[in-house]
């Protein structure tokens, strides 16, 4: 290979760009990222960033000097791909021919239809929706999070911490019933009641008041919610439109096998715009997880400098953390597949204990509250035992 | 010098967390060879001893940073920084610290406590 274009400049794209360097590659190496950012991280911008505990410098993900032989094209949209001679055509006209292609577009934050050009009303995905957030809830108010999710609940903890008055609304009568089960997602979610934030669930948001700017949160139910600032946190959709008639298969993402390789031969995917094969479950899988951007591109890039020739290794099972009001939950493995979940250490309403997720007898996943030392062993046994 | 533990009361795979300021940890590698670093994640304020060993890495319990302990290097994101490493004797069953005299690398929320800010 002469030439390897990564599409995507944020974790999933950094991390492909280095193990292309360190698996041996050394030609030309293009990175393209719609962005106009250098890659940064983001699970602080939901917390430290918004806080503003942080600033900017310190989300860079590069570290001081590092330097990868690539050429950047930040602030460049990818707009198609010609499967002919694997050229990726940019919003701006330009092209860039490639041997090899990394797909790592990542996903975009969903929004409310009929809300554009409302002003108040924020998503949380990039560097710039949290300078905007963050410039908002600096002037205080009443905040309404339409989502109870791991961002929305992220930002409800923060603005908490700054002061302001937040309401949670959840369309689900659990939140978080589909990363942790009904039974933890209703125990992680009583942290906002727990710091007198309302959770409100169960309950659909039929529109939102206001103008020019918004009012407040209307609900399927007929209650009028006052806002000064709303954040929408209702999921993210993958990038990947720009790859519709390229020859690259889609379904909720791009298909990917279980090393990244997708339809088309001399391109693979990672990260939140990827669908890989998971083979211990026999279905395909797109995990948002930050350490899935991390871990997995090496696999790809391993399959990509040999065509395919690596069998790919077995992925340790998926884990995430999140932060909120003081808390530390970390999870790890599959909820969905478990037929018992058992509190072994600790109590939850001390809001420190770890529970594990069991199917037939054995743990399939794990999760702590404010318990990382065994948390860490109970992880370290999960990847060791699971077939 | 400052005495650790215990050769026979630290098994390998395990850890022993000094409560000195900052923090310094022993691992005793699956090997069988000790090692003292910084017990603080130079990215946030997580303790490594709590960490995942694996040959001569150790992982942050938060965010999977990986640190090796002959070095101090750090892998892969989000730390950026290495940690700090220290002299380890073995004498008499014994473990021991010689402690590095270079300037730690600690996360922004430690090193503004350390420094008589807000934590």
């Amino acid at each position: 290979m002469r030439t390897v274009a990564v599409v995507g400049a944020s974790l999933a794209g950094l991390s492909a760009a280095r193990s292309l360097r360190s698996q041996g590659y050394d030609g030309r190496l293009v990175v393209i990222g719609d962005e106009p950012h250098r890659p940064y991280d983001r699970p602080p911008l939901s917390k430290e960033f918004l806080a503003g505990a942080v600033a900017e410098a310190d989300l860079a993900l590069e570290t001081d000097g590092e330097d990868l032989q690539a050429e950047w094209l930040l602030g460049a949209r990818a707009a198609g791909l010609d499967r002919m001679d694997r050229a990726i055509r940019l919003t701006d006209g330009r092209q860039v021919r490639a041997d090899g292609v990394v797909i790592a577009t990542g996903a975009a934050a969903r929004t409310l239809p009929g809300t554009d050009g409302l002003a108040g009303v924020h998503v949380l995905r990039t560097l710039d929706d949290a300078r905007g957030l963050r410039d908002a809830l600096a002037l205080g108010g009443r905040l309404v999070v339409i989502g109870g999710g791991f961002v929305g609940a992220e930002v409800a903890s923060t603005a908490y911490a700054l002061g302001l008055d937040v309401t949670v609304v959840e369309a689900a009568p659990t939140p978080l019933a589909g990363p942790l089960g009904e039974a933890m997602g209703g125990i992680v979610s009583a942290l906002h009641a727990d710091h007198g934030v309302r959770l409100l669930c169960g309950v659909g948001v039929k529109g939102l008041g206001g103008e020019r700017r918004v009012d407040a949160v209307l609900l399927e139910d007929g209650r009028s919610i006052p806002a000064d600032i709303v954040v929408v946190g209702v999921g993210a959709r993958p990038n990947v439109e720009w790859l519709e008639g390229s020859g690259v298969a889609l379904d909720n993402g791009v298909t990917c096998g279980a090393d990244g390789r997708t339809s088309l031969a001399g391109v693979v995917a990672v990260g939140d715009c990827a669908s890989w094969y998971d083979p211990r479950a026999g279905v395909h899988r797109r995990v948002e997880h930050w350490t899935g951007a991390l871990e997995r591109p090496a696999a790809a890039v391993a399959a990509l400098l040999s065509w395919g020739a690596v069998e790919p290794g077995v992925p340790r099972p998926p884990y995430f953390w999140s932060d909120q009001y003081g808390v530390k939950i970390q999870f790890a493995g599959h909820a969905a597949g478990a037929d018992t979940v058992t509190v072994v250490e600790g109590v939850t309403d001390d809001r420190s204990f770890l529970a594990v997720y069991r199917r037939a007898g054995h743990p399939v996943a794990v999760l702590g509250m404010n318990q990382p030392r065994l948390f860490t062993r109970w992880r370290k046994q999960l990847s060791v035992a699971t077939p | 010098m400052i005495p650790a533990c215990r050769l026979a009361d630290l098994p390998r795979g395990e850890a022993y967390r000094l409560d000195i300021d900052p923090p310094v940890s022993v691992f005793h590698t699956d090997d069988g060879e000790v090692f003292a670093i910084d017990d603080t994640c130079t990215h946030q304020d997580a303790s490594l001893a709590d960490g995942w060993l694996e040959g001569c890495e150790v992982e942050c319990p938060l965010h999977a940073s990986k640190f090796d302990l002959r070095t101090g290097v750090v892998d892969a994101p989000p730390a950026k920084l290495p940690v700090r490493t220290h002299e380890v004797v073995v004498e008499d069953g014994m473990v021991y610290v010689r402690l590095s005299t270079d300037a730690p690398n600690l996360p922004p929320c430690i090193a503004a406590r350390l420094a008589g800010g807000p934590a």
